[in-house]
């Protein structure tokens, strides 16, 4: 279970962006989170896994009970959270198998296990590429380089699926007119989740709220929640935008 | 003169004990090559190709030279372990200067220079000596005074090397020790050779080397070459390369400054042929107190040649990095292609990083480009492994291992790729701190 | 083709090539410390200056000529110069404060009108011909802002300030002004046998802002005409300066006979915090010309540019660029130069990078390019980065290239000569920079590109 209490968090050096955000995710449940460019929307996910450009200025987030705020990214990563990019990272001459086999290891060795032998590792990529139906040529290339926006989202899905997160953060704020990427992103989600996995899907749109159904909606404006409500809500803002919320909180 | 004038010295105390262990063919050359290194001196740091050495200073200390040719022992069989695992090669070992065996095979010989010097001169008359200019470069000038041996490999006309030459480059003595080794590859017309040298200490005193090596690539003749060093911090490198290429040649060389103390490596490539291609590649891993200082020159003479360089420098601590490469488009040299590169990452605060790439132009129908940067690792690669789990020193390492490999995957020889990306990625472990990659000096 | 285009431009003539036939004093040919007192004395300077002067020759007398420029200099004769001409000084001793017609002629016909009625819409000039400052415009307007823009002899005297400079400008901006006008210099050699030495110097204090331009032309002359100047540029914190230069001195001839010899140096110092300069120069003259206008970045968030365009042809040489060197944190360089080479010239960028053990998070982007017109003519690219601090970022890059055929092709289809396509596509190449000058100069920058290269291409 993830619980964030009263959040605040700015760029590092800079203005804050988040002011006091509450937010309960339970084991198994899928949360929406939408909301107008810059309401940090993906300022919270960043934070979640630890991203060094933000700072927490006050307010806190747990993960099962443990303190998650003063774990490093990775350890953060170990403990089961995963964030799926908008943007994957390029990381040119570093190839698939050998950034694979360091974090499956990494994760491994935190959860006091022994490293996988090569043989088992190589047999592993092997099964979670046919599972998720990503072309083996990708695999053996340097990570996410020259790889077209589709690949990469299927990369991500991948590398979902070799780390067995229970928590997933599906960052889409801007990808919303790339339907293939979506489409992608959300079938690869529903055939990898177990039923105790929780998700947070960050997103301008209803559109991937076809393929992902969550259980809550939140809206996220000027660094705050201001509505939570079901599904219908997302459908509401589809077709009503964000104004009459806006007015709502006045 | 305090540095220079110790050579002068012993030249004129040792001029005969020189003569008697050399051939007269390289004798020949001694007197005026000491009138040269008296007339320069060592060059200050004021010379333009020696901004980022201070060569006096590196020879101011007092070396033994092995002018008597006193025999010294080399084990080869514990050696041998420092061969590349799944690499065909033929093995030759050179304890300091001198060859421990020569051969002669299909018309290839490659051994001793002196011993085919003494036995056929005209051969090699008019090749030796030829490119390193003891007017224009002291080191040349000192080498040519001193040097007794070396290596030589000749390849006659059409002639393949079919096996990898792997020259194995063993510095020993008990004393500090000034070595002076010449090297000496003539590809004839036609004549194809992989080589791969492998510098090595053995013993820990100070080593100070000079190595003058000129190659001669004739028409339609193609070499690979890869210079590995890996020594350690008491060895101090000085290396004059001059390459000569024909027409229709394909040339490519690899340095690999590994493990070292300082490193001064020049390499002037001179196209004299057309059609021809040329790739010098090199890779630097420096740390501690460690420099390595790379100064190039590719000479485009005539018109429809291609050169690409590129050089990968990871300074850490307080190692100093240099590259310098010019890049010089004669009048008339059209239809020149030419490529250089040089990237760097500064891992710490106290190591410094010069570079410096120059075009120099005077033909207009060229593609001619070069970039250079100083770096830091891409701090959202960082974040990006760190949250796939990857911890942070791991991830470090693995941008590091990534940016170096740019310049090993595009060496040709397989097996040696691979043993460098092991060697290279156990450098930046922390766990070659001394030559132990090869298991030479334990 | 091309070579008969070439051909064309390497025989356009220097228009502004014309000279002044008015009475001017010139002191005897010859350096030496005596020649000092009487330069100083003419300019009723007070002591402490003239110490300056003195303290400079003799450091001077020691040095060399140094060698490393990409360039073949010839031995300057510093004897064979006169150090002082005035060409405002009347014949006999009348002492008027009226300026020769002649020289207002002059300026009319360079397109710098003095008279402040006619002048430029808001562009303050201050004219100087060989070592004496002519007339400054708008003085009066300026100094109600409290701004000081007057020559550099006045300042000495009224206000506060090398061995032998003669003149040149002065302009103090105080803190939170933004100066309401373009300033601007206009240095112009007249006399034979002259050297011209001005020395330029710009306080620009808190929060102010000034743009500064300097325009230099010279009389058609056999002999090489000597113009060594010094610009120096203090900015202080929040401040930002803009100096623009449009150097069209005498080339020489096209057998690469005479010219001007423009040694220039030209330094920033961006003191205070977030502080911002920015060189922007269009060299078209000049038979050599060797300067690197520099910048120190000491305030921290400090912001330098470079913006060079520099075209050479027939035997002109040039050896020009920049020195960033950071030494406060955050701070920033930008390095852009086009170099355009045509005729038997030899273009080269030379430039430093360096930065120091403090200055942490310190970025520079440097882009050199370099067109070359014809195959007689050399580009070189020579760029030093030296790295003390591992949280720099830096990067280089350089190209050299021609205007293709086919490029001409498709613009002589369409009916362009190829003539105007290579102005044109020179224009375009040079945009860059030419679009960080002012307004009235670039249009002016846009001509003399096109004139310096008439006739080169084909």
């Amino acid at each position: 279970m993830l619980e964030i209490k009263n959040l605040h968090a700015a760029v590092v050096g800079g203005k804050e962006i988040l002011k006091g955000v509450d937010l309960t995710i339970r084991d198994g449940e899928i949360h929406a989170l939408m909301g107008t460019n810059g309401a940090g929307k993906s300022t919270l996910s960043k934070v979640i896994v630890g991203d060094p450009s933000y700072e927490v200025t006050e307010g806190s987030i747990t993960f099962n009970g443990a303190d998650v705020l003063s774990m490093k990214t990775e350890e953060r990563a170990h403990a089961g959270i995963f964030m799926s990019f908008q943007q994957p990272i390029e990381i040119p001459g570093v190839s698939m198998t050998n950034f694979m086999r360091a974090a499956v290891n990494a994760r491994r060795k935190a959860l006091g296990l022994e490293s996988l032998k090569s043989t088992d590792f190589l047999k592993l990529m092997r099964d979670k590429r046919k599972l998720v139906d990503i072309d083996n040529k990708l695999v053996n290339r340097s990570v996410n380089e020259g790889f077209s926006g589709g690949e990469k989202k299927r990369n991500e899905i991948f590398q979902m699926a070799m780390l067995e997160p229970s928590f997933c953060i599906l960052d889409e704020t801007d990808s919303g007119l790339d339907v293939d990427a979506l489409r992608v992103v959300a079938e690869g989600f529903n055939k990898l989740r177990k039923p105790e996995t929780s998700a947070l899907v960050i997103t301008h749109y209803q559109r991937l709220l076809d393929y992902i159904r969550p259980d809550v909606v939140h809206i996220l404006l000027d660094g705050r929640i201001v509505k939570t409500a079901g599904p219908e809500l997302a459908l509401q803002i589809e077709e009503q935008g964000f104004d009459w919320i806006k007015d709502e909180i006045k | 003169m305090i540095s220079e004038s110790q050579y002068i010295e012993l030249y004129r105390e040792c001029r005969s004990m020189i003569h008697q262990h050399s051939a007269p063919l390289m004798n020949a050359l001694r007197d005026e090559a000491m009138t040269d290194f008296e007339a320069q001196g060592f060059p200050s740091q004021k010379v333009e190709r020696y901004k980022y050495t201070d060569v006096a200073e590196a020879f101011a200390p007092n070396y033994g030279v092995n002018l008597n040719r006193v025999n010294i022992p080399a084990d080869t069989a514990e050696v041998f372990k420092c061969d590349v695992p799944n690499l065909s090669t033929n093995l030759l070992f050179v304890v300091n200067d001198k060859p421990l065996t020569s051969s002669t095979r299909d018309g290839i010989y490659i051994g001793s220079l002196c011993d085919f010097a003494i036995q056929q001169p005209d051969v090699i008359k008019k090749y030796y000596a030829q490119l390193a200019s003891t007017k224009a470069d002291a080191i040349n000038a000192l080498n040519t005074a001193l040097a007794q041996d070396g290596l030589l490999v000749f390849i006659p006309r059409n002639k393949c090397m079919e096996k990898t030459l792997q020259v194995v480059n063993l510095l020993r003595s008990g004393v500090d020790m000034l070595v002076n080794r010449r090297v000496l590859i003539i590809l004839e017309e036609g004549a194809e050779a992989t080589l791969l040298f492998c510098d090595h200490a053995m013993d820990q005193v100070n080593f100070l080397t000079t190595q003058v090596c000129e190659i001669f690539c004739g028409n339609n003749s193609h070499l690979d070459m890869y210079e590995l060093e890996e020594t350690h911090t008491s060895c101090r490198r000085f290396s004059n390369l001059y390459i000569k290429v024909g027409a229709d040649c394909t040339v490519s060389h690899n340095n690999i400054t590994l493990f070292n103390g300082e490193t001064r490596n020049t390499t002037d490539v001179l196209l004299t042929g057309e059609r021809s291609e040329v790739t010098l590649n090199g890779c630097v891993v420096a740390d501690k107190n460690q420099r390595v200082d790379n100064n190039t020159l590719i000479d485009h003479q005539v018109p429809h040649c291609t050169s690409n360089e590129l050089f990968k420098y990871v300074v850490d601590d307080s190692a100093v990095g240099a590259f310098a490469g010019r890049i010089l488009v004669r009048p008339d040299a059209q239809k020149t292609a030419s490529q250089e590169t040089n990237a760097n990452l500064c891992a710490s605060p106290t190591a410094r990083v010069y570079t410096q790439p120059m075009l120099e132009i005077y033909a207009d129908d060229v593609k001619c480009s070069h970039g250079s940067t100083v770096g830091v690792l891409d701090a959202s690669a960082l974040f990006y492994m760190q949250q796939r789990g990857i911890p942070i020193d791991e991830a470090r390492m693995l941008l590091k291992f990534a940016f170096a490999g740019q310049v090993i995957d595009a060496i040709r020889l397989e097996p040696l790729r691979d043993r460098l990306h092991y060697l290279i990625e156990k450098r930046f472990r922390g766990e070659l701190n001394k030559c132990t990659g090869c298991a030479l000096c334990k | 083709m091309a070579n008969e285009f070439v051909k064309k431009v390497a025989e356009e003539k220097y228009k502004f090539g014309f000279t002044t036939d008015v009475h001017t004093e010139i002191i005897d040919k010859g350096l030496n410390e005596d020649v000092i007192r009487l330069i100083s004395s003419k300019k009723g300077e007070p002591d402490w200056l003239l110490d300056f002067r003195l303290q400079a020759f003799r450091y001077w007398q020691t040095q060399t000529q140094p060698t490393w420029g990409h360039l073949r200099l010839p031995d300057i004769d510093y004897q064979a110069i006169s150090y002082y001409a005035d060409p405002t000084k009347k014949k006999g001793n009348a002492q008027s404060k009226e300026i020769d017609p002649e020289l207002m002629k002059t300026f009319d016909k360079l397109g710098i009108p003095l008279e402040e009625r006619l002048a430029l819409s808001g562009t303050a000039v201050d004219a100087v011909m060989d070592s004496v400052s002519v007339k400054t415009t708008f003085k009066e307007k300026l100094s109600e802002k409290g701004i000081i823009f007057c020559s550099i002899s006045e300042a000495v005297k009224n206000h506060l300030n090398s061995a032998v400079f003669s003149d040149g400008s002065f302009v103090y901006i105080p803190k939170n002004t933004r100066c309401p006008m373009e300033l601007s210099t206009y240095f112009r050699i007249n006399a034979r046998n002259t050297g011209q030495f001005e020395r330029t110097l710009i306080v620009c204090d808190e929060g102010s802002y000034v743009s500064y331009l300097e325009g230099c032309t010279a009389p058609m002359r056999d002999e090489n005409q000597l113009h060594a100047a010094i610009v120096e540029i203090m900015v202080m914190d929040n401040a930002e300066v803009k100096y623009s230069t449009v150097q069209n001195w005498y080339p020489g001839d096209a057998e690469g006979k005479g010219g001007v010899l423009n040694l220039v140096t030209k330094r920033g110092l961006l003191k205070g915090m977030n502080s911002k300069l920015s060189w922007t120069q269009v060299e078209t003259g000049s038979a050599i010309t060797w300067k690197y206008p520099s910048c120190v970045l000491q305030g921290d968030n400090s912001q330098a540019e470079f913006y060079s365009v520099a075209v050479t042809n027939n035997f002109q040489q040039a050896d020009t660029g920049t020195k960033m060197i950071h030494i406060g944190k955050n701070t920033r360089s930008t390095i852009i130069s086009k170099g355009i080479s045509a005729g038997r010239s030899e273009n080269s960028y030379r430039g430093l990078v360096k930065v120091g053990k403090k200055a942490d998070n310190a970025r520079n982007y440097s882009s050199c390019d370099s067109l070359l017109l014809g195959s007689r003519c050399g580009a070189h690219t020579f760029p030093y980065m030296d790295v003390q601090n591992n949280t720099a970022t830096m990067e280089h890059e350089a190209t050299t290239s021609k205007i293709s055929e086919d490029q001409l092709l498709y613009c002589n289809q369409r009916g362009i000569s190829t003539e105007e396509a290579v102005g044109l596509i020179v224009n375009g190449y040079a945009k860059e920079v030419l679009n960080k000058l002012p307004m009235e100069f670039a249009v002016e920058a846009q001509k003399l590109l096109s004139v310096s290269l008439e006739g080169t291409v084909g």
